[in-house]
């Protein structure tokens, strides 16, 4: 799950690590208000997107006055904002963050990962901040600076020491630096995150560090042991259907094409996806039923799958294990005759109860294509989507 | 002898109480597996279904000579259960569990490094089955033919599609191995290839993997130096978008990294047959066995 920046920043003050002073605003006169209350000579005004890449592409801007801030934020409220990050359909602005503005002296990075082969989580640093760490790690991976954080003793003070070093710095600056270390591998175990980010880390010049950009991902899996994290989800950031299908427990995520995918596993689901490309179709979306649905979340899921004007034609692709062949059949039926799918099926069924569900599809009177391997679905429903390309 | 299971498991049932477990351990129990018995804590000392139910898995492996394991925990507790079975000195952990915490996972797998005799197969897998011979998870037994073929894989029904490939060319299994589809997960591709190697029963292996992390460009620098069987692979998610979770846990491209192409190139390049089609993996493993 992803948030806001001012969200994160809000998340990671409460475990010590310094922020600068800002607020959140929705409307321009809040804008102006916080501006004002900052004091400051300067403040920084910054779109809320679930998106990196916001600073180049215009989303953050200095102002010099409250009324200017508010100026700004006419401009940026209800802009749709298009970063390397967003797609080129971009993101709606609706929240903005007022910051102070502070004397930059260096810009680092900071971020800590979970890293599969170690099996650790890793806490990696570089001096140049600022700009992507995926074109650092590209093109000069020297510059990246490594710890491994052994999760039964957690980040050791020579470690972040080590890493502070590595960063140049010194003195007082140093010892804020490990602080700031501890506090953000603290705050990563305790709320389950699964991505922490901060870039820039700045170092002012009175010799502070803050986190000036903070960006936090949590992890799906744990976020039932923490409510107050699943309150901060913004559902504007994401695709309708989605947000639709999350709520009946159904991984769906939409694409481009216009062949509509219902299959069960993640694994055969991708595979289905590829098939159709290499039949020369092109996938809807991904969608995993999983093992245990029933006829109710077949019906839910096809809903979905309907919904994306795009579709025009769709292809079910289920090897029945614990999910029975007979139980998807029904479900099926029940969905098509309630809902009048405007578009062919192509139903390609296998494993548990296989010939009861065949059995249901030919009673049923419905116009169902089916198949007995993926290639052969695969090819039928690409045949059958471009007949009734622009038909819908 | 097959890999992993052999007439000497004799396997428990974490979670039997539950319908999941209820359901497998019948199946299991159906598909000449041993099981012995079942825990859930707080109702050690009753029966169910039959067999003795444990409130630990230590009182388990005691009383009835347990020495592997197949969780059905709900996600909260699955880490937990895990740690559980290896400190209880059970040799095979099969954890089906999809959903647990990442920060769970490294501590598990932490722990269990103090137990080295211990195997964890999963979590978020379909666990194994060794055609004829036994089971342990929630591979449909109906769909298995006895044979030779090696099948691993991080997907539990594209792992179906395969063996349903493989029988379908008169092909049998001798094991599949479902590795499961989370980020931090026990036994690797590699492992399992290790496996197969030092299987006399197991004539050639195919291979399935997904997008997201570099388990297969480390599996296809191993396959290279060490793996001497015919092989075949697939990897799933050829067409994925960049930065979205594909289902599984572990099934992302995150900078860049993680992609079909680079696993598939990686593959190819250590000498194994890659299709890309998910239909192709049966015809290719005999095109590859003729070869041999």
């Amino acid at each position: 799950m992803k948030i806001h920046e001012y969200q994160a920043k809000a998340v990671l003050s409460k475990y010590g690590v310094p922020v600068p002073r800002g607020e959140v605003a929705f409307t321009p006169e809040e804008v102006h208000d916080i501006a004002k209350r900052l004091g400051g000579p300067v403040s920084v005004v910054k779109a809320q997107i679930h998106a990196g890449g916001r600073g180049k592409a215009g989303g953050v801007k200095l102002t010099k006055s409250a009324e200017e801030a508010e100026t700004v934020a006419r401009e940026l409220l209800g802009k749709t904002l298009v970063t390397y990050q967003t797609g080129p359909d971009g993101q709606k602005i609706s929240r903005l963050l007022v910051e102070e503005g502070l004397a930059i002296d260096r810009e680092l990075y900071l971020g800590l990962v979970v890293d599969r082969s170690s099996q650790r989580i890793v806490l990696m640093v570089s001096k140049e901040g600022g700009v992507e760490i995926e074109k650092i790690a590209e093109e000069s991976p020297e510059k990246i600076h490594k710890v491994f954080i052994h999760p039964g003793v957690g980040l050791q003070p020579f470690q972040a020491q080590q890493l502070g070093f590595a960063l140049g710095l010194s003195g007082d600056s140093l010892k804020k630096g490990v602080k700031m270390m501890m506090s953000l591998y603290t705050a990563f175990i305790a709320t389950d995150a699964s991505i922490l980010e901060i870039n820039p880390l700045i170092v002012t010049k009175s010799g502070d560090l803050l986190a000036l950009d903070a960006k936090i991902n949590f992890d799906d899996n744990a976020i039932y042991r923490h409510p107050g994290i699943r309150e901060l989800r913004d559902t504007s950031e994401e695709d309708p259907l989605e947000v639709e299908a999350s709520k009946f427990s159904l991984n769906y995520i939409r694409l481009d094409g216009t062949i509509g995918c219902m299959v069960n596993g993640a694994g055969l689901a991708m595979a289905t996806m590829d098939i159709i490309k290499l039949a020369g179709g092109s996938p809807a979306n991904f969608l995993d039923v999983g093992g245990g649905a029933n006829a109710e979340q077949i019906r839910n899921a096809f809903k979905i799958l309907m919904s994306d004007q795009n579709v025009k034609a769709v292809l079910i692709n289920i090897f029945g294990g614990i999910l029975r062949c007979d139980v998807l059949a029904a479900g099926v039926i029940a969905a098509v005759k309630e809902l009048g799918v405007p578009v062919p099926i192509v139903i390609r069924m296998k494993g548990t109860n296989v010939e009861e569900g065949k059995q249901m599809l030919a009673d049923s009177g419905l116009n169902f294509a089916t198949a007995d391997t993926m290639g052969e679905a695969a090819d039928k429903v690409v045949a059958l989507a471009s007949k009734t390309a622009g038909g819908r | 002898m097959a890999v992993l299971l052999d007439n000497n498991t004799r396997l428990i049932v974490q979670g039997i109480t539950g319908r999941e477990g209820t359901f497998h351990a019948k199946a299991a129990a159906a598909y000449h597996t041993a099981v012995v018995g079942g825990v859930t804590p707080g109702k050690g000392g009753t029966t169910h279904e039959g067999w003795p139910v444990f409130n630990t898995v230590a009182d388990a492996a005691k009383e009835t000579g347990a020495n592997a394991s197949v969780i059905f925990v709900p996600p909260p507790f699955a880490a937990d259960a895990m740690m559980e079975a290896a400190a209880a000195g059970i040799g095979l952990v099969v954890c089906i569990t999809e959903g647990i915490p990442v920060i769970d996972m490294l501590k598990a797998m932490t722990f269990m490094k103090d137990y080295p005799k211990t195997r964890l197969i999963g979590p978020n897998c379909p666990g194994i089955i060794s055609p004829g011979k036994g089971k342990a998870g929630i591979i449909p037994a109906n769909i298995c033919k006895e044979g030779r073929i090696g099948i691993v894989s991080k997907s539990g029904t594209l792992t179906y599609e395969a063996i349903d490939q493989l029988t379908r060319q008169g092909l049998g299994q001798s094991t599949c191995i479902g590795i499961g589809g989370d980020p931090m997960i026990g036994t690797t591709h590699i492992d399992a290839l290790d496996l197969f190697q030092k299987d006399p029963e197991t004539d050639a292996v195919i291979m399935i993997g997904e997008i997201g992390g570099s388990a297969e460009e480390e599996a296809a620098a191993w396959i290279k130096l060490n793996f001497k069987k015919p092989i075949v692979a697939f990897i799933a998610g050829q067409t994925a978008p960049e930065g979205r979770r594909m289902g599984h846990a572990g099934a992302i491209i995150a900078g860049g990294k993680g992609t079909a192409a680079e696993k598939m190139a990686a593959l190819t390049a250590a000498g194994v047959r890659v299709v890309k089609s998910p239909a192709d993996m049966g015809q290719a493993l005999v095109d590859v066995m003729k070869k041999a």
